[in-house]
């Protein structure tokens, strides 16, 4: 209709004006992450200095740019010039660049890179900032955004995730004016045919999903936005809501057309508070200008969101156990069939994708499914955002198409792992393995990280360098399950307690070789016969660091030796006077004053004082510091 | 005592369907845990079972049956946290506040907690105190960031 269109273009004009006003704009980055890193101070410092100086300068928030080893980021901009990203800034570099932008010489210190122009995805338009010098740096060229393709993520860091205007001006809302002329089955056929999987984890075709609950009988629908991101290592989803919110309800809304349902529930952690305001702030704009509510842009359809804060509860990722808890009942899962598809919430057939999978349907209905399906590999299609963290240069937020080499993503983009070698990359969580280094040129997707005993997961990619512990690892994630485990049915209540009992016992050393074998046939049983995903992927951290890590594992049974270092009874340190340079740094940071020496001398460490909190290890860059095998007390 | 701010939390949840959880997180935020006599109006005025609130009440980590402490500072136990040290990091704030995680010190300033990732790995080991999350906390710097919220805020 022509009102509705008008109303959008006012929007995107509206939002244009703020995200490129005629005059110097600095934006901050104001996600969870970057607060955490001082980014309110940095704000308030902007904020008390601009108007102190009576600046013409606007000022605003914006979500997560996704290098999180560089918070506080900020975004400088003056009509006609690039954009300059500042990293790690703190109170100096802020006064730094307010007499930059007043002498017209902004600060070369602490900048990432000039942005010369902004891709808009979803209607592949150009905003040229200023034409760029051909020796220029761009996102594209500095390598942590080199091999990037944003997707999900294509708002994040760049709008003010409060602002509607914004995200209009960014081509949001145009698919869901697009959708909504279309049928309900052609959106499900192009959503099929992108070829877009689960991104929660389990990777269930979302065309299919949609479809079945769109053949369900019933008047009554639901689509929910599985928003209860437990996985720890994880954080997309809270970045994207908290970044990108209107594109989670944009794709709701699409959805929730197409499937024929009248009501959505986003069902979000309570440890994410920002995340549960931002998303309620986006709701009430959306309903205002008439993208969510009654007769959304004039077309009839109506469909309402709402917020369900998940209490803490890493079961409730599960997709029964999730609709248990928004029914106000105690999140256990139950066995599937019925699929939510058909029974879902109050028993009605219900639609649960998570958020990175719902931000996605906007530009597959824009730019089509084949668009989607030119990138990625033969079974999965499309981009995954991965939170790069661990022992790593580099860490933040990544998306790279499906397909990209674990080593691409971890040394291209992240750099690396610095100075101690790579040993591991966890992904999948909890339910996930173990890749050992050894094999890290294997793409990633969903088949792929099957074959090697892993998943895809949520996304979270954990870096681990060789001072990690394997069988440490497994214990931690046995612990979490364990922990987390709803304890309805036999196998995982009980299954993951008695693995984990062992695990204790490996890591004090006080297992034995059968244990092993014993854990392994655990392992199976937990597997082939827990009722839920929770169970049945409890055992994968064990089997995969069983599998690629084993010598580990009898190290510390056969020598009761922890050759990483981590285990507490079973390693000592020592410092090694070949290697020792005599530097003091080892003895600098010892917090209880075991390491002594003159510098330039070699120095000593006093078994009694040590606590093994292996402050030392980290600092030595000789290699002096030894993990070995404890001296046996007479 | 509960009967009149429990109805008023309940009034401001006109549909209660699905709404439970956000009942409770409210009477939690009021007293800092679930009241036995508050799940008892609750279960009346919403026409519930009790052993269903009750189910609900111990089954999440976020609600809790004895009073938390004025403040709650939580530890991130997640991956990255853990493989960054969160745990010898635990084990100082235990020692510094004299309780183990999961309990409230003598003069219920503080709750100690352990929690399954704040998602801010990039910044691991990660503690919040009621929400407002510290990156890279170091042990020497758990006396400064405590200081904050010493002696009220």
């Amino acid at each position: 209709m022509a009102t509705e269109a008008v109303g959008l273009k006012n929007l995107e004009q509206q939002g244009l004006r703020t995200l490129y006003p005629g005059k110097t704009k600095i934006s901050v980055g104001m996600a969870t992450c970057g607060r955490a890193a001082g980014a309110e101070a940095v704000y308030r410092l902007f904020q008390e200095e601009i108007a102190g100086r009576n600046l013409d300068i606007a000022l605003n928030a914006t979500g997560c740019l996704g290098f999180c080893q560089q918070e506080p980021l900020v975004l400088v901009q003056s009509p006609g010039g690039p954009r300059f990203v500042y990293g790690r800034v703190d109170q100096k570099l802020v006064l730094q660049v307010l007499e930059g932008l007043v002498n017209g010489n902004l600060p070369d210190d602490s900048l990432l890179i000039r942005v010369y122009e902004d891709d808009v995805l979803v209607t592949g338009e150009k905003i040229i900032l200023t034409e760029h010098p051909a020796e220029a740096s761009m996102l594209a060229q500095i390598p942590f955004y080199g091999s990037q393709v944003k997707v999900a993520t294509r708002n994040c860091g760049y709008i003010d995730p409060a602002s509607i205007a914004e995200y209009a001006a960014r081509g949001g809302y145009r698919a869901l004016q697009q959708a909504l002329r279309l049928k309900p089955d052609q959106i499900i056929a192009e959503v099929a045919g992108s070829g877009l999987r689960g991104r929660g984890g389990g990777g269930f075709p979302t065309g299919e999903k949609w479809a079945f609950t769109r053949k369900a009988h019933g008047q009554t629908k639901y689509v929910i936005c599985n928003a209860d991101e437990g996985d720890p290592g994880a954080y997309m989803d809270r970045s994207i809501l908290e970044g990108d919110p209107h594109s989670v309800l944009e794709g709701m809304v699409i959805g929730g057309y197409a499937v024929g349902a009248r009501t959505g529930i986003i069902y979000v952690r309570a440890e994410y508070p920002l995340a549960v305001t931002t998303i309620q702030e986006a709701i009430r704009q959306a309903e205002q200008h008439g993208f969510l509510g009654a007769n959304i842009l004039d077309s009839g359809f109506d469909f309402h969101i709402k917020v369900v804060k998940g209490q803490g509860a890493f079961v409730c990722g599960e997709e029964t156990a999730l609709i248990s808890a928004i029914e106000g009942r105690m999140g256990d899962p139950r066995p599937r069939p019925p699929f939510p598809a058909e029974q879902g919430l109050w028993g009605k057939p219900t639609c649960v994708n998570n958020v990175e999978t719902w931000v996605n349907v906007p530009p597959i209905v824009m730019l089509g499914s084949q668009w989607f399906t030119a990138m990625g590999t033969a079974s999965s299609k499309g981009t995954k955002v991965f939170s790069l963290v661990g022992d790593i240069q580099n860490n933040g937020l990544v998306e790279v198409p499906m397909g990209t080499t674990l080593r691409r993503i971890v040394y291209e983009i992240g750099g690396g792992t610095g100075y101690f070698d790579l040993k591991a990359v966890q992904t999948g969580g909890p339910s996930g393995g173990c890749i050992p280094a050894e094999i890290i040129d294997i793409p990633v997707d969903y088949e792929a990280l099957a074959r090697v005993g892993t998943i895809m997961g949520s996304g979270g990619m954990v870096v681990m360098d060789e001072r990690t512990c394997m069988v440490d690892v497994a214990r931690f994630f046995l612990g979490f399950t364990n922990d987390e485990s709803c304890g309805k049915c036999l196998p995982c209540r009980e299954g993951t307690r008695q693995m984990l009992d062992i695990l204790n016992r490996v890591c004090a050393g006080e297992a034995e070789m059968q244990d092993l074998t014993l854990l392994e046939q655990l392992a199976g049983a937990v597997r082939d016969t827990s009722l839920c995903g929770l169970g049945q992927t409890a055992p994968s951290p064990v089997l995969s660091t069983l599998k690629y890590f084993r010598d580990e594992y009898e190290a510390h049974i056969r020598d009761h030796f922890c050759p990483a270092g981590v285990c507490p009874d079973l390693f000592q340190l020592t410092i090694d006077p070949e290697a020792c340079q005599g530097c003091t740094r080892c003895a600098k940071v010892c917090p209880q004053g075991a390491i002594s020496g003159a510098k330039g001398e070699k120095f000593s460490l006093d078994q009694g004082k040590c606590t093994r909190c292996r402050a030392c290890i980290g600092v030595c860059r000789h290699w002096a510091v030894k993990v070995v095998p404890r001296e046996v007390q007479p | 005592m509960y009967a009149e701010a429990v109805g008023d939390i309940i009034a401001r949840h006109p549909e209660p369907d699905g709404q439970v959880a956000a009942i409770l997180e409210d009477i939690q935020k009021k007293y800092r845990h679930l009241p036995e006599e508050a799940l008892h109006i609750v279960a009346e005025k919403l026409g519930l079972p009790l052993p269903q609130l009750y189910g609900v009440a111990t089954f999440y980590t976020g609600f809790s049956l004895s009073p938390k402490g004025e403040h709650v500072v939580c530890v991130c136990h997640g991956t990255t946290c853990h493989v960054k040290g969160a745990k010898l990091l635990s084990e100082h704030l235990e020692k510094e506040f004299g309780v183990k995680a999961g309990q409230t010190t003598a003069d219920g300033a503080f709750t100690l907690e352990v929690v399954r990732c704040l998602g801010c790995c990039s910044l691991a080991p990660v503690v919040s105190v009621d929400g407002k999350t510290y990156g890279g906390v170091k042990r020497g710097q758990v006396p400064e960031l405590l200081a904050d919220w010493k002696g009220g805020r």
